[in-house]
């Protein structure tokens, strides 16, 4: 008993509630089977984002100088839309999909009918949209090589990094889902998601922010970008340690918060 | 040792400062169909979710397998099986898909929930929509399907929150008919109902609940033997009347109900009293004798009709 208390403060409670999380992935899956057309048209977005850099940014801008090596833009900036791509896609799957089960279907109503948990819900339709997303981060990455964009082989570490990034942003999409009360409230999401995407070092190196380049630290999306640009361009350092530190952080809170949410609002 | 598959007792639900189940008592023994009988609001659906497992008890006591909800909520659930109300099917998923992720929420292998999935679709007789969307299907079907989902894990212990209401009488009739085989096969049954034949149809045992208590207990006959008499005679009077006659009528058969539109005399033999109506020269519209119900049960204990 003791033994089990003191296992309680050091696990996350949530975590250990969930037993069975990935029923809810394997419903998706059953969903998607035949709305196949639904999870498809998620691969058109980050073909048109790479189409945009190939034609139009890089013609222009061509160089860029990134950490005092010189690269070419198309490099520089197709990963950071792979992470961008990955937070949308992420977000989009736990606000809209989720708020219709929760409040319209009522489908986690009827899960929790069952021995599964609100862990399970949340941890398992979080898992859901990461599942996804990394079909789109993997896409990314063949059309990034098919296009000339791929710099290093390390590459393939941005799939996990993205991973990790739509775990983060899908946690904290959820959570804010379960205060959303109507459709219109998903404004608040685009409000959010747009600065992310413009103001991340998304599209120039940190140093273009000069003297504000202290608040593009408080975006989680910057601390993506760094890590998948770093697998782009080959570069690894221990600081991305920490930028991985945030985003962890963040899907713990956000995870947290879900699970809690979710038990006060349906099991009351 | 009791060996009662649910034990409630003073068991309270409190919402804010809204009290939706105030003190109530009572147990469900094994193989038994218990019913709680009452209008909306009385309580019925808080305590049903208490029992699901689905809402913490705000104090008092419950067991349910003789397990504490609180504690071992997870496994209550894996051994029974609930009918919401509003059946919550999956509109995104198929009739049969529908059962299929249902039985792996409780862990049951996928060929074992194929081979249940084929099963219970015949039972509630829809096997011929297995692969056809839920949406397009009558409130019947949809029903009958959420009574086959409930069954997927094989439950020792069935919660009905109104099964029938909404339902077309031969929807009803059907669906009955496949709760009292379930019955007979042993499964325990709890249900809600606001509707007295679904109440004499379907339980052994019932309890009245009004505003979130426990009005009386007991079978529907021996209820309707302490509560009221062997027969009512219902008068129907133009409008208007109702309370002029009823001045007259004082004194006829045991009890006398006045409704908005109805005069109701309970007499054990109720072509008796309308022979005594005639000879006071009071002549209603229409006047009709027959056999008591819940209803009366209700109305007795209440003083109010139970669906208005």
């Amino acid at each position: 008993m003791t033994s089990r208390a003191i296992a309680l403060r050091i696990v996350p409670v949530e975590l250990l509630a969930a037993r069975r999380p990935q029923r809810m992935v394997e419903r998706s899956v059953m969903f998607y089977r035949h709305a196949w057309l639904i999870l498809v048209s998620g691969f058109f977005e980050p073909l048109l984002y790479l189409l945009s850099v190939q034609v139009g940014f890089s013609s222009l801008i061509g160089e860029v100088t990134y950490d005092g090596v010189s690269y070419d833009y198309a490099e520089f900036v197709a990963p950071a839309l792979m992470a961008a791509a990955a937070m949308n896609g992420a977000i989009f799957d736990a606000t809209g999909n989720v708020f219709e089960k929760l409040r319209h279907s009522k489908l986690y109503d009827t899960v929790l009918a069952t021995p599964m948990t609100a862990s399970d819900v949340a941890l398992g339709e979080i898992m859901g949209a990461v599942t996804r997303g990394s079909l789109y981060s993997i896409a990314f990455v063949i059309t990034m090589w098919a296009m000339g964009l791929v710099g290093s082989p390390l590459i393939v570490l941005a799939v996990p990094a993205c991973v990790l990034i739509g775990f983060a942003f899908a946690s904290v999409g959820m959570a804010f889902t379960t205060y959303m009360r109507s459709w219109s409230d998903l404004e608040y999401i685009n409000a959010v998601t747009l600065p992310l995407l413009l103001f991340s070092a998304t599209f120039y190196p940190l140093s273009a922010y000069g003297g504000w380049s202290w608040i593009v630290y408080f975006s989680p999306l910057y601390h993506g970008v760094v890590i998948v640009r770093g697998c782009n361009l080959g570069v690894l350092e221990w600081s991305m340690l920490g930028n991985m530190a945030v985003l962890l952080g963040l899907s713990w809170v956000g995870l947290r918060f879900t699970a809690r949410r979710i038990d006060g609002l349906l099991l009351t | 040792m009791s060996d009662a598959v649910i034990i409630a007792s003073d068991l309270r639900k409190q919402f804010d400062n809204f009290v939706a189940v105030d003190g109530i008592d009572f147990e469900v023994r094994p193989g038994e169909s218990f019913g709680f009988l009452g209008p909306n609001g009385a309580g019925k659906t808080s305590t049903m979710r208490m029992i699901g497992c689905v809402s913490p008890i705000t104090s008092g006591s419950l067991t349910v397998f003789g397990l504490d909800p609180n504690v071992d909520g997870s496994e209550i659930r894996s051994r029974m099986g609930v009918v919401p109300q509003s059946d919550q099917l999956d509109p995104e998923l198929t009739v049969a898909e529908n059962l299929l992720i249902y039985g792996r929420y409780f862990d049951i292998s996928r060929s074992e929930c194929r081979r249940r999935t084929v099963e219970l679709l015949d039972f509630v007789q829809l096997s011929d929509r297995a692969n056809d969307q839920v949406d397009p299907l009558s409130g019947g079907m949809k029903r009958r399907l959420t009574i086959a989902r409930s069954l997927i894990n094989e439950p020792e212990l069935l919660l009905l929150d109104e099964p029938t209401t909404g339902l077309d009488p031969q929807a009803r009739h059907v669906l009955w008919d496949r709760l009292y085989r379930l019955k007979q096969r042993g499964v325990t049954l709890v249900l809600t109902t606001h509707y007295m034949d679904e109440a004499e149809q379907l339980c052994d045992r019932l309890v009245v609940m009004d505003e979130g208590r426990i009005a009386a207990e007991g079978s529907p006959r021996n209820l309707i033997d302490r509560y009221s008499t062997r027969e009512v005679l219902e008068l129907r009077f133009a409008i208007g009347e109702n309370d002029a006659n009823a001045a007259t009528l004082e004194g006829i058969g045991e009890r006398c109900e006045l409704l908005p539109d109805r005069i109701l005399i309970y007499d054990d033999d109720g072509e008796e009293a309308l022979g005594e109506v005639h000879r006071r020269g009071v002549d209603p519209v229409a006047s009709l004798v027959r056999r008591s119900s819940l209803e009366d049960v209700f109305l007795r204990l209440t003083g109010r009709a139970l669906v208005d």
